[in-house]
């Protein structure tokens, strides 16, 4: 089993780590190139729309990849490369909305449905140990408390 | 109070699944433009035509126009072809293409084929005109105004339907407008 899992394991892993951008795209200063992946990733592809521009091989995704290299170069700062593009492109070009009040609900909307629920569960617990504690069913009757002991007097 | 309450997972459910279903029926390709109201990016861009003068966006100041990024290679583009050379003969709205991605014997070709209702072509193998505009894919038309701004976008093919439906009266509307 250990030699089946591990040349798969390792198969993942390297798929993993394909990408779009090819060689000739490639900046010489490692550090521009970094923050030039970094901010790709970031940015939707508009025609093959759940992937990144790192991610695709679309030829807008090429052309976007190598603006963003270009801005970099001449000195451009992330936030003004996303600015740049959502000018053009809209606020769609990003993967990761900005918090703005038109996004709250995407943003904060599960949270507070998850603190919706912990309340409900924590009002729930809280009423039946009050309250119902032991309910009156499980209280047994004079009769059925006679019943019980000459079952268990018979059996003795 | 308490059926009201237990029946609430189940309308909230019926709410969330009848608000994603109808974001099923809607195209995704239909993204709204950043573009629309604000002035036309600026650019400039050879002439398709040897010869004749460059294309920037102050030919589109004083009238109305429509803008349509087309190419040779793009099957779409000859679909929604006919509509243009239809409202080139007809009326007197300039059409101004953009030659995206194409080459210029290509595009010449093809417009010689097929006609050529446009008054001026820019031509744009570098995708220059298209990320300034935030240009998808071609076929994408705009309308620009008098003042300059961009009024409508659409991504995909022109049909007689979305024409006369929208498009043009639309053209009217800011054709009244002072």
């Amino acid at each position: 089993m250990k030699f089946v899992l591990l040349p798969l394991i390792l198969i993942m892993l390297s798929t993993a780590s394909v990408e779009a951008v090819e060689p000739d795209e490639l900046l010489e200063d490692p550090h521009l190139e970094a923050r030039a992946r970094a901010l790709s990733i970031d940015i939707r592809c508009l025609v093959c729309q759940n992937q990144s521009i790192d991610d695709s091989d679309a030829d807008l995704a090429k052309d976007l990849r190598k603006l963003v290299r270009k801005k970099l170069k001449e000195g451009t700062s992330d936030e003004d490369i996303r600015k740049y593009l959502v000018a053009r492109y809209g606020e769609f070009v990003l993967l990761r909305p900005r918090i703005k009040s038109d996004t709250y609900i995407l943003w904060f909307g599960p949270v507070i449905i998850l603190l919706a629920g912990i309340i409900g569960i924590f009002i729930f617990f809280l009423r039946h140990s009050k309250n119902n504690s032991i309910q009156p069913s499980l209280i047994l009757s004079e009769d059925e408390e006679k019943r019980i002991s000459e079952l268990t007097n018979n059996r003795g | 109070m308490r059926q009201l309450l237990s029946l609430l997972p189940l309308s909230a459910f019926i709410l969330l699944a009848a608000y994603f279903g109808l974001g099923l029926t809607k195209d995704p390709g239909l993204i709204p433009s950043a573009l629309i109201g604000k002035p036309a990016p600026t650019f400039d861009l050879p002439s398709l035509m040897p010869g004749e003068k460059d294309i920037n966006e102050h030919d589109f100041k004083g009238k109305i126009s429509i803008v349509n990024v087309f190419a040779s290679w793009c099957i779409p583009c000859l679909a929604e072809h006919p509509i243009w050379m239809q409202i080139h003969n007809n009326t007197s709205i300039p059409i101004y293409g953009i030659a995206w991605k194409d080459k210029r014997e290509t595009a010449m070709r093809w417009l010689e084929k097929h006609g050529n209702p446009y008054t001026k072509i820019g031509y744009d193998p570098l995708n220059v005109f298209g990320i300034e505009w935030g240009v998808y894919g071609a076929p994408e038309t705009y309308v620009v105004d008098k003042n300059g701004r961009v009024r409508f976008k659409h991504v995909g093919p022109i049909f007689p339907k979305l024409w006369q439906s929208h498009i043009f009266p639309l053209v009217k509307k800011i054709r009244a407008e002072k």
